[in-house]
């Protein structure tokens, strides 16, 4: 009767085994490494910049433990932290020729010291969370009502030219928070100016208010529209912090979107909270201006003559020169949208930009008076400008889209895209949660996780060991295959493992005991009540089980409940705690049976069975003992 | 080994009024504190500026007062964090300043009077985002209620689920008790903890439960308060162990878990102890008196072949 089927050994084998290698690459440590990703959007890492680092540290006289690339980032790991500020030092000159405009991110980095082949399977170590690795945590919240009355100013504009050209007559029109007003001194003017409204802005719901004699008009930004623009904003601060972070050098910044109006950006390894704040809260600008197409300038361009006086010299992405005048025609205020797309006729790849009201006034004259020449978007970030895309004008361009194409790949206008929109932030951000972690505090708070919890394993087993005898013995083999599955699982989820994380994993292996204490107990009280030792056994596992169903099921619904509400800290407890209460049922009953079978299981006249005293009340005295272990 | 040599049922319930009245007096005291002396919450939930900084020798925390206060920052409070080298500071949230720049203020100052201080960590947390943690926290609290209440409802009876609930509940009570009659600092991971003992000790109420409908299906002569105090008698050697052996890992991490693991582990293991307490004298004694009989716990049994929807039809325990 205690005996298992070979598949439910089989099914204890595998998961000790895919367990174990799992687990295996917390056991080999991390070691210093130097991490090379691309600092700008629409580059691609090559081998040939792998052959570039590699010879970099050729030259220098240092030699990696392991060197390679790795998706979208060059990966170098050295065995001691000296070697690898060399290695940075190096690299950082090879890639980066010009330090002030970096083309490459080097940054500093720990990689798991685990052999190739468990890399190749995905076996990667714990996912350490800030608390024990160092670093910075922001949550950044978006005024999203900001980027509404941004965009209702804009709508605003653009219904004043719209109204001029179709010759409506209004009275006035005044941004009211979100929502724009249009005053008409008769009903038929309010009727046209609702009609076209209606007709051309989709993204507003118009609706009449009497104003005293006049009439009015109040155009509001539909709930649709208002989601939209808000969660475009959103993206596009994330992807401007994404840029802005690039530059900080930091191995693997974590940018995500929390809630709505949420942003989490959180920095392992960064120390420089001042800088880190600096770079997240700047603003970039974006200006167009016209390139200087005289004689002189296209010498200062060729690089065989000075700058002319009233231009400056910027260079374009691809390192070619480009002589602007320094006039602005148009900052990036004037720039409501900047999307990727295709030339209506020639199928080209194109970027078609949307201005403002104001912002297409001046660009039509502007263009009107330009065409044939070239201008300049130039994106401005610590005060260094860059020449975004320097286009030729074809023709008078009105209404304010405006659209850039030609000598252009598809990602190439994606990219350009992308650029004009992260150029600046959609709407203003404030810092409302933040957290440092100096690295000497993480590691020192892995010590006291880990010592907690070999402390508590070592003084539970030795109890178990003492009390249950061969039994406890059992259990505790049950308990260290639950904490070996629980890390191999942790590991295989990538979840992040922080400090109550581990407090969680001390205290789920507490509770896990339970279940073995309930079965260990059943077991005596059924030997006491006079079974044999294989009834005994398997009684007791059996009667026991419905129990720890129960008692699992309550503490999982705890553990669920935090998971869903919880946020930072008990989260990262949550997380724990419940994969160790699933882990726990696996092993506490299925894993100790089957050991318990396999000792126990075969022997067809067992006497005893070693779980300590069996104590009776009534026969105490004359057969003590019978059941008595060892 | 064996601690628990027990010859006859020990009539529990019949003391049960006297256990109740201890419980229900600590519950009345912890309540008290709770309304009179208040939480101290920590920083998460009160929004505020907390730091950790570090000193090569001990610290004199009234210099570090002064200087904070020179700074023009009021309602600081100093103290000593693990060591007498550690500080931590705690600001509260200031109008109109920015706090996220607070830190580095204070930083400069404290570096200015004394060079050998390190910043080992900072937090800064919102006025908006405390807010929010105490309503996920209570939110998180209702649900666990519910949830548990629901399912001790299918599983056995109302009355049992109420029982439970109530028991345990008043264990929640009672450690948020103790941390505003000691004035400890209830954070984040406290509140983790007190609803893990929730989940935790409502285990203990079930494995007596379990044994009390077991009883009645066995012992047809017995009646409830016989059977009551047998389950008790017959798990009381599992349920010390079980929670001796969960408060051996909390007891490791009071030791070994350091500053930021100290008030977690303490909330565990007034949980624990009250945990023990409360569902084995209050939880069976308020099911007592809430009238379970064996016709409450067997009739699903019975009705087996009228009821094949019932999920527990069949079931044996």
């Amino acid at each position: 009767m205690n005996r298992y089927p070979v598949w439910k050994y089989a099914i204890l084998l595998i998961a000790l085994l895919v367990g174990g290698l799992y687990a295996l690459p917390n056991l080999f440590g991390e070691a210093p490494a130097v991490q090379v990703s691309v600092a700008k959007t629409g580059m691609r890492l090559d081998t040939a910049a792998l052959g570039r680092v590699e010879e970099a540290l050729k030259a220098a006289g240092l030699t990696p433990d392991a060197l390679a690339l790795d998706g979208a980032s060059i990966k170098a790991r050295f065995s001691n932290t000296d070697t690898q500020l060399k290695a940075k030092d190096a690299i950082q000159k090879a890639l980066n020729p010009d330090a002030a405009d970096p083309a490459y991110v080097v940054a500093l980095n720990l990689l798991t010291r685990s052999p190739a082949w468990l890399s190749a399977l995905h076996a990667s170590p714990m996912y350490l969370g800030l608390d024990l690795r160092g670093g910075v945590h922001f949550m950044l919240q978006v005024d999203m009502q900001a980027a509404l009355s941004k965009r209702a100013e804009s709508l605003a504009g653009d219904i004043r030219t719209t109204l001029r050209e179709k010759n409506v007559r209004h009275s006035g029109i005044t941004r009211n928070d979100q929502t724009v007003e249009v005053k008409f001194s008769d009903s038929a003017a309010m009727d046209a100016a609702k009609a076209i409204i209606q007709d051309q802005f989709p993204e507003l719901a118009s609706t009449e208010s009497p104003d005293g004699t006049g009439f009015k008009l109040v155009a509001a930004i539909n709930p649709v529209a208002g989601r939209k623009i808000q969660e475009q904003a959103l993206k596009q601060n994330i992807t401007t912090l994404h840029n802005r972070i690039n530059e900080l050098g930091v191995a693997e910044p974590v940018i995500q979107q929390q809630g709505l109006d949420r942003i989490v950006v959180q920095l392992p390894g960064v120390q420089d909270t001042a800088k880190a704040k600096d770079i997240l809260g700047r603003t970039a600008t974006l200006e167009i201006r016209m390139v200087d197409e005289s004689a002189e300038a296209r010498a200062a361009e060729s690089g065989s003559g000075p700058v002319p006086f009233g231009d400056e010299r910027f260079l374009e992405r691809t390192g070619q020169p480009v002589i602007v005048k320094k006039q602005v025609i148009l900052t990036g205020d004037n720039l409501t949208d900047a999307q990727p797309g295709f030339d209506s006729q020639s199928q080209e790849a194109a970027v078609h930009l949307t201005l403002d009201a104001k912002g297409s006034r001046i660009f039509r004259d502007v263009t009107r008076e330009s065409i044939g020449k070239r201008m300049a978007i130039l994106l401005f970030e610590k005060g260094k400008g860059e020449v975004v895309t320097a286009p030729v004008i074809r023709s008078e361009i009105g209404g304010g889209r405006v659209q850039i194409s030609g000598r252009m790949t598809t990602m190439e206008a994606a990219d350009t895209a992308l650029l004009l929109r992260a150029g600046s932030l959609a709407a203003p951000m404030e810092i409302i949660e933040e957290r440092t972690i100096g690295p000497s505090l993480g590691a020192e708070n892995i010590a006291k996780g880990f010592n907690s919890v070999t402390w508590g394993f070592v003084g539970v087993t030795l109890f178990m060991c003492m009390y249950y005898m061969l039994f406890g013995v059992i259990s505790s083999i049950a308990l260290a295959f639950n904490l070996l599955l629980l890390v191999a699982v942790l590991s295989m989820l990538q979840a992040t493992l922080t400090l109550p994380g581990m407090a969680a994993m001390a205290l789920v292996l507490g509770m896990a005991i339970d279940a073995n204490v309930l079965i260990n107990e059943r077991v005596r009280e059924e030997l006491r009540n006079g079974s044999s030792p294989q009834a005994a056994i398997h009684a007791g596992y059996d009667r026991a089980w419905a129990t720890i169903i129960d008692s699992n099921v309550t503490t999982l619904i705890a553990g669920l409940a935090l998971l869903a509400f919880g946020s930072g800290p008990v989260r990262g407890f949550a997380v724990v705690h419940c994969l160790g209460i699933l882990t726990s049922m696996f092993s506490g009953v299925f894993f100790s049976r089957g050991v318990v079978n396999l000792w126990y299981g075969r022997q067809k006249k067992l006497k005893t069975v070693s779980i300590g005293t069996v104590w009776r009340p009534v026969s105490e005295e004359q057969a003590p003992a019978v059941q008595k272990g060892k | 080994m064996e601690f628990f040599k027990i010859r006859r049922d020990i009539p529990f319930m019949r003391n049960a009024l006297v256990f109740n009245a201890i419980s229900g007096l600590t519950f009345l005291a912890a309540v008290f504190f709770l309304f009179s002396r208040g939480l101290h919450l920590s920083v998460e939930f009160t929004g505020g500026t907390l730091m950790e900084v570090s000193y090569s020798q001990p610290a004199d925390l009234n210099t570090i007062r002064s200087t904070v206060d020179a700074l023009g920052i009021n309602d600081v409070q100093v103290q000593n964090f693990g060591t007498a080298q550690d500080v931590l500071i705690r600001m509260p949230v200031q109008k109109g300043n920015s706090s996220a720049q607070q830190s580095e203020k204070v930083l400069t100052a404290l570096k200015t009077a004394d060079a050998s201080v390190t910043l080992r960590r900072t937090e800064f947390v919102g006025p908006q985002v405390g807010d929010e943690l105490a309503a996920d926290g209570l939110k998180a609290l209702a649900c666990v209620v519910a949830g548990i209440m629901l399912y001790l409802a299918i599983r056995f009876e109302w009355k049992f689920a109420v029982a439970a609930i109530i028991a345990n509940l008043h264990d929640v009570v009672i450690i948020l008790g103790f941390f505003a009659f000691f004035q400890w600092e209830f954070s984040l991971p406290v509140l983790a903890a007190v609803l893990a003992v929730l989940g935790y000790s409502v285990n203990e109420s079930v494995v007596i439960f379990d044994r009390i409908r077991e009883n009645f299906r066995r012992y047809r002569k017995m009646n409830t308060q016989e059977i009551i105090d047998n389950a008790i008698t017959s798990t009381i050697s599992r349920t010390i162990i079980t929670h001796g052996c969960t408060q051996l890992m909390v007891l490791s991490m009071l030791l070994f878990g350091g500053a930021t693991l100290h008030y977690f582990a303490l909330a565990l293991t007034i949980g624990i102890l009250f945990g023990i307490y409360s569902s084995v004298f209050v939880a069976a004694a308020i099911a007592m008196w809430l009238g379970i009989k064996r016709e409450d716990l067997i009739k699903g049994t019975a009705k087996k072949e009228e009821d094949p929807n019932d999920p527990n039809a069949g079931a044996t325990v």
